[in-house]
């Protein structure tokens, strides 16, 4: 038994195209406990979903996991077979996403997916399977569901059949309901309602959740914890009030400027300049670096290390670690040892008496 | 003749027959009785959820469809009159009481496309996959006959290129090699290519991620000062719409529910529709977001083939009444050209 | 002041220059734009990476080249009855591949001459059968081809503009299309190369249409009016998908009109569906025109075609099999390598199908 529910660790995922292999997730680690609801914030093309579908082992057929493990339990599940990877779904892990239409198979009613979806996980009887996929009606708010089982998928709206999604994930109690742009398809009335059923739910069965959006405004509603990703990797990570209050990523702190917000109405925005990444064209060094109003020389050919920039809230950006030089010069100042200093700061003076940058490896830090 | 507006819509109206039975067809109302106006260099924002026919009323305002019902006018003259209104924009009944259809009145839309553009939501289906940017932003130079050389015709697509930021050497490549934000500047650069004065944007940042959202934003308001064109500009997202605008329109169900400036609407919204869909808004603030109480509305927007009597909102209203079910709220003034139609607000 | 430390052996310095902002033209350079390819050239190099369809097209290359070249090398012709020494050859019937008759071997013994040999043997009536063989396969592919271009044009035309037109125009036109679908085509082809061929040949006498033959025109004319249908059918639906695309709406608010629409906008558009389904319809108009020619209504003798060789054969079949087999081979092989060829094509430039 783990001390986490969910523990990512290094996880790349890539795939063959015709014009090469795209490299989506590089390297992302992270760690889920048990009824928290994790959010990862990112752009097109940042991995955001695909390190969601590399969990749940669903990518298309041109993908493949190329290293590192999903640990559920304590067991790593990318080492799992199909079958015991169509036990993990469902069961333990389900999904929804962001386009319910698709989703749902139209040639079937609603209350035949429901059941299938629920009979599949457990030896219910049929009539058991139905009174449940009533009750998981009930509980995300579908009104009358004793008529709604009957129904095509096409004949309800788009929020009702988000909510059908919602209960056909929930049916079988899993530990971990991934949501893939939940709300993105959706009006804002209906957003609205189904952030609320959402955090209703948790609250009620108090499954973990992670949440993958690129909407700043669903993040800051529903989450604990946030990782915010570009170009595959991880940026930053923190509570909910660090990242919005006290980003320490300039691709963070960019992404924050650039929303117009009531109270600085007619100001100017200032967006993030240049173009998002090319997965096929990536960056030596930092992935953000071209964008990047700050970006040092090194940024360009050295990709910057996640490290500890508070309580709760680790980033990966080269400005921090520079940040820290005049600590380093302070501490040398007030005669510090040299191997205390480059524990502290990272910074430590070579042979010609120069400041240079090489940090001595966090405990389990890094790599977590 | 001349008037204080560059755009003015009377009553728009556009219905698409929908086949219900095998042979009878009902109106879908996309659009029912809608009516704005918009000064030069003014920016005309429209919001309402998917379905509310804000796109319709950019397309019929463009011909792209033939109205239904109302009046057009460009610069003052009329573009459009499906013959329905009087000299004075009123209905026009008979003695009974009952709609008078008078005589369609088109003109030719040619001369107008040069003023009146269109930016699209799409950026990936709104540029022709087998052209070359170049020849992209050269269509409308084309079609209008705007050069007289071919060295000409370069020359205005590069420059054009350069107003909307893209580099010249990007003129020979095919629009699937850009990104969204670049593939918008694309389109945005077709569209002045004419040297509009009127440029209705249909959802243009939609699609766009956060970051480049705000640069095409940004584009807009420069253009807007350079050029003083004026924008239709129609989007779901408030937060961006209310950034843009200087006065803002809120539909639902294809039809009006409160005008205002931009200011005033947000901060004093008087229609319950437009006060829960700013309560929906998620902020982008943790604290506030805990903080706040939402009206989360009710219920899924009904379907326009079924359309409520009376107000259209009244189904999902917390204040509706017996009267809201009756009768049909109009826009009404309350000060300061804030415009609601409602009954109990 | 302490002892500098020494460097860790898997660490890895980084100098404090290196800490300096970026110049603007050191980001540029991270901001690479892949190589500019058009439609064309990204869907081709696709092609040229399925083997089978490389494999297709190197056959189908080298089929034509000899098709080609092949009749100018060897010394008999396709109608002609084998002679040695200017006199018929009678003992030439039915020669299995690669032998030589009585007399021929005779006449080699006599001048020490090498004669060119029978590589598919002869037919009964002592024609070299390669000769015959190498023609019946120019006939196919040439009646394949033409029939699938006239397709090709009058189902692209007809279908764009019930398409584009839409409404009332669309209905009628498509209804149309219905109604041709609904004939039964094999009796339609029997009976209309039957009549064509009485009623075209005095109409074309005199022009340069009388030296292919009535037969083989009939047969365009009969693929040519009926199975357009499909063609059209595609493009029709092609066209109806594509008109919804924004860039078509973008078109029409410039003001551009609907012939420069459909011309630059749209049919570009469709191009690639239309030359896999033409890639598609070649191997079934030589089907079609292979069992025509088997029922004795295609090609007119001497004139061979794949499906009159086969036909011919029959007759023999137990006692010179390979009669039947060297016709049956050369329509599989362009058969099979033409829908290898199109499927690989729709694989290249189905946008469908692209990631």
């Amino acid at each position: 038994m783990s001390e986490h529910l969910l523990s990512v660790k290094d996880l790349r995922t890539s795939f063959t195209t015709d014009n090469g292999e795209v490299h989506a997730v590089n390297g992302v680690s992270f760690n889920l406990d048990r009824g928290k609801v994790l959010g990862i914030v990112g752009e097109s093309g940042s991995g955001k979903s695909v390190t969601a579908y590399s969990i749940m082992q669903i990518l298309a057929d041109n993908g493949r996991i190329a290293g590192g493990s999903v640990e559920y339990n304590g067991e790593d599940i990318t080492k799992w077979n199909s079958r015991q990877m169509s036990g993990f779904r469902g069961k333990c892990c389900s999904i929804i996403f962001q386009d319910p239409m698709t989703s749902l198979n139209p040639v079937f009613t609603i209350g035949n997916q429901l059941e299938e979806a629920i009979r599949l996980h457990t030896n219910k009887t049929r009539a058991e399977a139905k009174a449940r996929a009533i009750e998981m009606l009930t509980l995300v708010g579908v009104n009358e569901p004793a008529k709604r089982v009957k129904q095509y998928p096409y004949e309800l709206s788009g929020g009702m059949r988000q909510r059908v999604m919602i209960a056909m994930a929930l049916a079988c109690e899993p530990d971990i309901l991934i949501a893939d742009e939940p709300t993105t398809a959706l009006d804002v009335t209906i957003q609205a309602q189904i952030l609320e059923l959402m955090q209703d739910l948790q609250k009620k069965l108090g499954m973990a959740i992670i949440m993958v959006t690129h909407d700043l405004g669903v993040i800051a509603t529903m989450c604990d914890e946030i990782i915010v990703m570009y170009g595959g990797r991880v940026c930053e990570r923190g509570t909910a009030d660090e990242i919005f209050y006290n980003p320490r990523h300039e691709y963070t702190k960019g992404l924050l400027r650039s929303i117009p917000s009531v109270e600085r109405m007619k100001e100017r925005l200032v967006p993030i300049a240049g173009n998002p990444i090319n997965l096929l064209n990536m960056p030596a060094g930092c992935a953000f670096c071209a964008r990047c109003d700050r970006a040092m020389k090194v940024c360009l050919d050295h990709v910057p290390v996640e490290r500890q920039v508070g309580a709760d809230h680790r980033a990966a950006c080269w400005l921090n670690d520079l940040a820290l030089k005049d600590e380093a010069e302070q501490r040398a100042a007030a005669g510090e040892s040299a191997g205390a200093i480059q524990a502290a700061t990272g910074w430590v003076k070579n042979q010609s008496g120069e400041w240079v940058f090489d940090p001595v490896a966090e405990e389990g830090g890094a790599e977590q | 003749m001349s008037s204080e507006y560059l755009v003015e819509v009377e009553h728009l109206k556009q219905y698409f027959p929908v086949r219900t039975g095998f042979v009878s067809t009902t109106p879908l109302k996309a659009v029912d009785d809608v009516s704005f106006a918009i000064r030069p260099g003014e920016t005309l924002g429209l919001v309402g959820e998917s379905g509310c026919g804000k796109t319709t009323v950019g397309r019929s305002l463009l011909q792209l469809y033939q109205p239904t019902g109302g009046r057009i006018k460009y610069n003052g003259e009329v573009i459009y009159d499906a013959g329905d209104l009087d000299e004075n924009g009123a209905p026009r009944v008979d003695d009974k009481g009952n709609p008078v259809k008078g005589k369609v009145k088109t003109v030719n839309m040619l001369p107008y496309r040069k003023q009146m553009q269109m930016v699209f939501q799409d950026p990936y289906s709104s540029l022709n996959p087998r052209m070359t940017v170049e020849d992209i932003i050269g269509e409308p130079l084309d079609v209008h006959k705007l050069y007289s050389t071919k060295a000409e015709r370069r020359e205005k697509v590069l420059s054009l290129m350069e107003l909307v930021g893209l580099n010249a050497e990007h003129a020979t490549r095919y629009a699937h090699e850009f990104s969204g934000g670049q593939r918008q500047r694309i389109g945005i650069a077709r569209a002045l290519a004419v040297d509009p004065r009127f440029i209705v944007c249909d959802e243009p940042v939609s699609a766009l991620d956060v970051s480049i959202q705000a640069q095409v934003v940004n584009m807009f308001e420069d253009l807007q000062h350079k050029l003083g064109v004026a924008y239709l500009f129609i989007a779901h997202d408030l937060l961006v719409v209310n950034h843009i605008s200087d006065r803002i329109a809120v539909m639902y169900l294809g039809k009006m529910m409160e005008m205002a400036e931009a200011d005033e609407l947000m901060n004093n919204p008087i229609h319950p529709y437009t006060q829960s869909l700013l309560s929906a808004v998620p902020m982008p603030d943790p604290k506030t977001a805990r903080s706040r109480k939402r009206i989360v509305l009710e219920g899924d927007v009904p379907s326009p083939l079924k359309m409520p009597s009376g107000c259209p909102f009244r189904t999902r209203c917390r204040y509706a009444t017996e009267q809201c079910a009756a009768q049909r709220p109009q826009l009404t003034d309350r000060g300061n050209g804030h415009m609601v139609a409602c009954w109990n607000k | 002041m302490n002892k500098p430390l020494k460097k860790h052996l898997l660490s890895s310095q980084i100098d404090l220059a290196k800490f300096a902002p970026a110049s603007d033209a050191e980001k540029s350079q991270q901001e690479v734009m892949s190589e500019s390819t058009t439609f064309f050239r990204d869907g081709m190099k696709k092609l040229m990476r399925n083997p089978l369809a490389v494999g297709a097209i190197i056959i189908l290359v080298v089929l034509i080249l000899t098709i080609i070249i092949a009749p100018m090398v060897i010394p008999y012709g396709y109608d002609e009855i084998l002679k040695v020494d200017g006199k018929r050859d009678k003992t030439a019937a039915n020669l299995a591949p690669f032998t030589y008759s009585e007399n021929e071997m005779a006449y080699m013994e006599k001048t020490g001459e090498k004669l060119f040999p029978h590589i598919f043997g002869t037919d009964k009536l002592c024609r070299d059968y390669f000769a015959r063989v190498l023609y019946g396969t120019r006939v196919s592919l040439t009646v394949g081809l033409f029939a699938s271009i006239l397709v090709m044009i009058i189902g692209v035309v007809y279908g764009a503009v019930a398409g584009y037109a839409g409404g009332k125009v669309d209905l009628v036109m498509m209804r149309i299309c219905d109604i041709i679908y609904s004939l039964p085509d094999l009796l339609m082809v029997i009976l209309l190369s039957v009549v064509l061929r009485e009623t075209l040949g005095n109409a074309i006498s005199g022009t340069i249409f009388a030296s292919l033959g009535t037969n083989m025109l009939s047969l365009f004319i009969v693929f040519g009016l009926l199975y357009w249908v499909g063609m059209a059918r595609l493009v029709r639906g092609q066209i109806l998908t594509i008109k919804e695309n924004e860039y078509v709406l973008a078109a029409r608010t410039i003001g551009t009109k609907p012939g420069r629409i459909l011309r630059r906008h749209i049919l570009p558009n469709c191009l690639s569906v239309i030359i896999i389904s033409v890639a598609l319809q070649v191997p079934s108009a030589i089907f079609t025109e292979s069992y025509l020619s088997f029922l004795g209504l295609g090609v007119s003798q001497p004139m061979p075609s794949l499906g009159s060789l086969a036909n011919e054969a029959r007759s023999a079949l137990q006692s010179y099999p390979f009669q039947l087999v060297f016709p049956a081979l050369m329509i599989c092989l362009i058969v099979l390598s033409l829908n290898l060829l199109g499927d690989g094509l729709r694989d290249a430039f189905d946008p469908k199908l692209r990631r």
